[in-house]
């Protein structure tokens, strides 16, 4: 097939004819358009591009889009989309995912298409809180969080997406949220761009059933002393002309420090492609929750495999060694005899 | 019943003939008894005759040895004439220890064979296996002829030769029972030092050791004056061609693989392993030069989850498990029922609920898959009735998939998954084209209508990504006729549940009509059957008939839909039996959907039914019908 130039596009172009039925002022607004800007500037065709989630608020994303998409069943999403994306490597896979789809019910999916490295870019739309259920407390919610499932206080210990990420051997991760739109389509952008299997965590507020949950690092007034920008190469500092830093310190622990204590050299420089993930953790642990200083960007992207390439190259080896498959010679592979 | 003619042997022996003999091979599971049943198995398909297999061993893996609950045990049941199952009871029974001996004995008739391994009947494997004395001593195996055969021992003598350690050397021992039964009935021995020479080729001492186990143990039987006579089976009449022996789980993998190419459609399982369904994994694996993708996926959930993503792109979706896994299923089989894409699950039946048996065979999930989803989700049942047959069920499960864009259950069980019988290799050109046609692409002009539907087979266009102006979204939520949207609209939800039900129904227009096995069209009981129990109806229906008697049997493969003239055919006999391995499912479907007297005769013992006991169902029924033995003309088996 000759090579046909990809149709210059707009986001309208990307835009399906639905009404978009999220609650009005929900963050998930926001990240739609993030994506529906990028597509037309990542060289993609609609027709090549598959949306897969699961369910949940985020969930719905799929029907919004004027591509081919799957509104699955609830955690499944990263199932099904390793089958779509295994069989069919000419596709882009995106899977659209929440915290309690992604990290609940879904967990056992998500930690596996990481390690495999299925070449998939999984969204995870981060609110602290089941949204779509009308406000119980999630995986991600902070212990003590007060729903109506837990008036006296959840006692779960959450989840950090990008810890876990990290821990099940994910090749790309990085953290986003709803309140930077540029942010947000960069770091789409580049997971997208990354071959195997890459997560970004959104921070995404839900202003009805968790409101503000994020403010105190995603706000406008705070943001500047709150998140920590993560750009490779560069060194980890943020804050007001950057007066904050990242060290290690004696324990070998990272820990915050003033730019004008420790100097400039002690500065950690980022560095996204590190094999060893123990320093990516290190920086996801930083904060303990969206209430501390906050790293945003890549933690982690380096090169490895992914699945779908490993399998197709089975494929073709099998068949150098053993030639192409041949329905009947394999009929009549077992101990046979004739009669007659 | 056995018959035998005989003659003088070239060694003062004398040759009996038989028309069919039973043997099982009964020992611990480390001992090798499944590979010594499936050689004698081969031997004798190979020498041409008629055969049906039963395996039967324990979920443990090595259970402690010597006990009742390690026993493994493997039935073959071979015949000059064409046989339908693997023998109700064993006319010989090989039993390598005390523990084997006891599990078995009490299946073998009065008169029947023991050939026991003498050499491990010491106290502590007597105490082991439960015996408070030696039942070679004490008279209890009296009504038995029982040939003691030191086999340990002599299998170690045997093979001094090769070097092997006394440890590997009593390994062998499974060879010498081989080589003894193989000289019993007069089996070729080449086939069996070829396959020992291949299969451990890469250790010459084992291949050595088992060799000359096999030769000695075969010498023995010739030189020891032990035995009084050898047997002869006749090789059975088969049709021109060639055959292969196969077994319930290859006939479905091959099944598949042909599905596929003949569907014109990648094939792509998405499986975790279960007993008894893993083999089909095992065996799809082996084939990727086939094209054939293959996930071995986290869990139950994620291997239907990701051969139903495999689906959206176009590929032939499977999925293969057994009842705990199609529990996990559940779920996704009812967003592909939403999906209206093609799906295959393959659920190989074990006994059940939970855990249960898991390597006894059982037919008690066809409930299961018929109603096992909420709300209104029918789904197509294929249900295969022989090994052999596993080949033809899933090519046609496929070609309902293909056609009418849904999930389709093809139902197996733990008997035809394991049990082997001679299959005549089709030729690849006789089978059915099953291919399907894809939705073109399009300008995006107009808008597509993913749920539009074809009038005819009411299924919905498969319109794979990457085709131009097709883009579109599916979902489980409910959606609109013909375009697919997301709709609550009252009135298009009840249009919709109707479509999907007209849908399926609507393949019993496409399936074969039910033949009735009624050769003088005046019986008054019908047998009615599906799946693994064909070869004991079958043979149970012969039996009836032969005693003069006369009885109907009608085998179903699509369980749903039903053939269209079920009904009329169920209505037509004055008492239908329906003997199933459940407490009566399909007797419930058949009574339900006809309003007809259905009668289950039921089995959950783990094992498959026996002749006598079918024929017995029919008898008691022919009885209180007032139709005695002999009333009926004589016909032909």
């Amino acid at each position: 097939m000759t090579e046909v130039a990809v149709p210059v596009t707009t986001r309208k172009d990307w835009a399906s004819d639905q009404d978009v039925r999220w609650c009005p002022g929900c963050g998930d607004y926001s990240i739609l358009a993030a994506v529906q800007f990028l597509l037309p500037e990542l060289g993609v065709r609609r027709e090549s591009t598959v949306f897969v989630s699961g369910i949940g608020c985020a969930a719905r994303f799929p029907y919004y889009m004027n591509t081919y998409g799957m509104h699955s069943i609830h955690g499944r999403a990263p199932a099904i989309a390793t089958g779509l994306a295994i069989s069919r490597p000419d596709l882009d896979v995106w899977v659209i995912s929440g915290d309690g789809d992604a990290l609940s019910i879904g967990g056992n999916h998500l930690i596996h298409a990481l390690r495999r490295n299925v070449n998939l870019t999984i969204l995870l739309f981060n609110n602290q809180i089941y949204g779509l259920t009308k406000g119980q407390y999630s995986p991600t919610s902070e212990v003590g969080k007060v729903t109506k499932s837990t008036p006296f206080g959840s006692l779960d210990t959450p989840f950090n997406p990008v810890s876990l990420a990290l821990g099940a051997e994910a090749s790309f991760v990085a953290r986003t949220h709803d309140m930077d739109r540029k942010h947000m389509q960069e770091m789409f952008r580049r997971a997208h761009d990354h071959r195997g299997a890459a997560l970004v965590e959104v921070y995404q507020n839900c202003n009805v059933f968790n409101d503000g949950a994020f403010e105190a690092v995603t706000g406008r007034a705070s943001r500047e002393e709150m998140v920590i920008p993560l750009e490779h190469g560069q060194p980890i500092r943020f804050g007001a002309d950057g007066h904050r830093g990242l060290i290690m310190n004696d324990r070998g622990q990272l820990e915050i420090a003033e730019v004008a204590d420790v100097g400039e050299d002690a500065i950690l420089v980022h560095d996204e492609t590190r094999e060893d993930p123990g320093l990516a953790f290190a920086l996801s642990r930083i904060a303990t929750g969206p209430h501390q200083p906050t790293p945003m960007g890549v933690f982690r992207a380096v090169e490895r495999p992914d699945y779908g390439s490993l399998v197709d190259s089975q494929l073709l080896e099998a068949q150098a060694r053993k030639g192409a498959g041949d329905l009947q010679s394999l009929l009549r592979s077992g101990t046979s005899w004739t009669v007659g | 019943m056995t018959s035998t003619t005989e003659s003088e042997h070239h060694a003062d022996r004398r040759v009996q003939l038989v028309d069919r003999v039973v043997i099982r091979f009964a020992g611990d599971s480390g001992d090798g008894i499944q590979v010594t049943g499936d050689q004698f198995t081969t031997e004798s398909a190979i020498f041409g005759n008629d055969l049906s297999t039963l395996p039967n061993f324990p979920a443990e893996i090595r259970a402690p040895a010597g006990t009742l609950a390690g026993v493994s045990a493997f039935q073959v049941h071979i015949s000059d004439h064409d046989i339908l199952t693997p023998g109700d009871a064993p006319n010989v029974l090989v039993a390598m220890n005390p523990a084997a001996l006891r599990a078995n004995v009490g299946d073998l008739p009065v008169g029947g064979t023991a050939v026991v391994n003498s050499d491990a009947f010491d106290e502590r494997a007597l105490e082991k296996a439960g015996y408070g004395s030696n039942p070679l001593t004490d008279g209890s195996l009296k009504g038995f002829r029982v040939y003691e055969v030191p086999m340990t021992s002599l299998t170690l003598e045997a093979c001094k030769p090769s070097g092997a350690k006394a440890r590997d050397a009593e390994r062998s021992k499974n060879f010498f029972a081989l080589g003894l039964v193989a000289w019993l009935y007069q089996r070729p021995t080449a086939v069996t030092e070829n396959w020992i020479a291949k299969r451990y080729g890469k250790n010459p001492v084992v291949v050595e050791a088992n060799t000359l186990a096999f030769r000695a143990g075969y010498h023995f039987g010739e030189t020891a004056e032990l035995f009084e006579s050898v047997y002869e089976v006749p090789a059975a009449q088969h049709e021109p061609g060639t055959y292969t022996n196969i077994t319930g789980n290859t006939a479905v993998a091959w099944g598949l693989l042909a599905a596929a190419e003949l569907g014109k459609v990648p094939l792509f399982l998405g499986s975790y392993p279960i007993t008894p369904a893993s083999d089909i994994l095992h065996e799809l694996s082996k084939h990727k030069n086939f094209g054939v993708r293959t996930l071995q996926a986290e869990d139950e959930i994620a291997g239907v989850g990701a051969a139903l993503g495999a689906a959206f792109g176009g590929a032939l979706g499977v999925t293969t498990t057994s009842g705990p896994g199609v529990d996990l299923k559940a779920e996704t089989i009812g967003l592909a029922v939403s999906l209206e894409l093609p799906l295959l699950i393959v659920d190989i039946q074990r006994g059940g609920p939970s855990t249960g048996l898991p390597t006894k065979t059982e037919q008690a999930d066809l409930l299961h898959a018929m109603f096992g989803r909420h709300g209104e989700a029918p789904v197509p049942i294929v249900a295969a009735k022989t090994p052999s047959h596993c080949f033809d069920a899933a090519i046609e499960a496929v070609r309902i998939a293909l056609k009418y864009r849904t999930p389709v259950f093809l139902l197996s069980d733990g008997y035809l998954a394991n049990g082997s019988e001679p299959w005549k290799v089709p030729s690849v050109s006789d089978l059915p084209d099953i291919s399907t046609t894809f939705a073109p692409a399009a300008d995006g002009e107009q808008p597509f209508l993913p749920y539009a539907r074809d009038p005819e087979t009411l299924a919905r266009p498969w319109a794979l990504p990457g085709t131009p102006g097709l883009e579109h979204r599916i979902g489980g939520l409910e959606k609109a006729d013909r375009t697919g949207e997301v709709s609550y609209d009252p009135v298009n939800h009840e249009k919709m549940v109707h479509l999907r039900a007209a849908r399926i129904a609507g393949i019993a227009k496409d399936i074969p009509a039910v033949e009735v096995d009624d050769p003088s069209g005046e019986a008054r009981v019908l047998l009615l059957g599906w799946g693994s129990t064909y070869g004991a109806i079958a043979a149970a229906t012969r039996r009836v008939r032969a005693d003069g008697r006369r009885v109907a049997h009608v085998h179903l493969v699509h369980l749903n839909p039903f053939p269209a003239n079920l009904g009329e055919v169920v209505r037509r006999y004055d008492r239908v039996i329906v003997p199933e391995g459940n407490l009566g499912q399909l007797t419930r479907l058949v009574r339900a959907d006809f309003l007809v007297d259905a009668r289950a005769l039921t089995k959950v013992q783990g094992t498959p039914f026996t002749v006598t006991e079918i024929e017995q169902a029919v008898s008691d029924a022919l009885a209180e019908l007032d139709e005695p033995a002999g009333q009926a003309e004589e016909e032909s088996r």
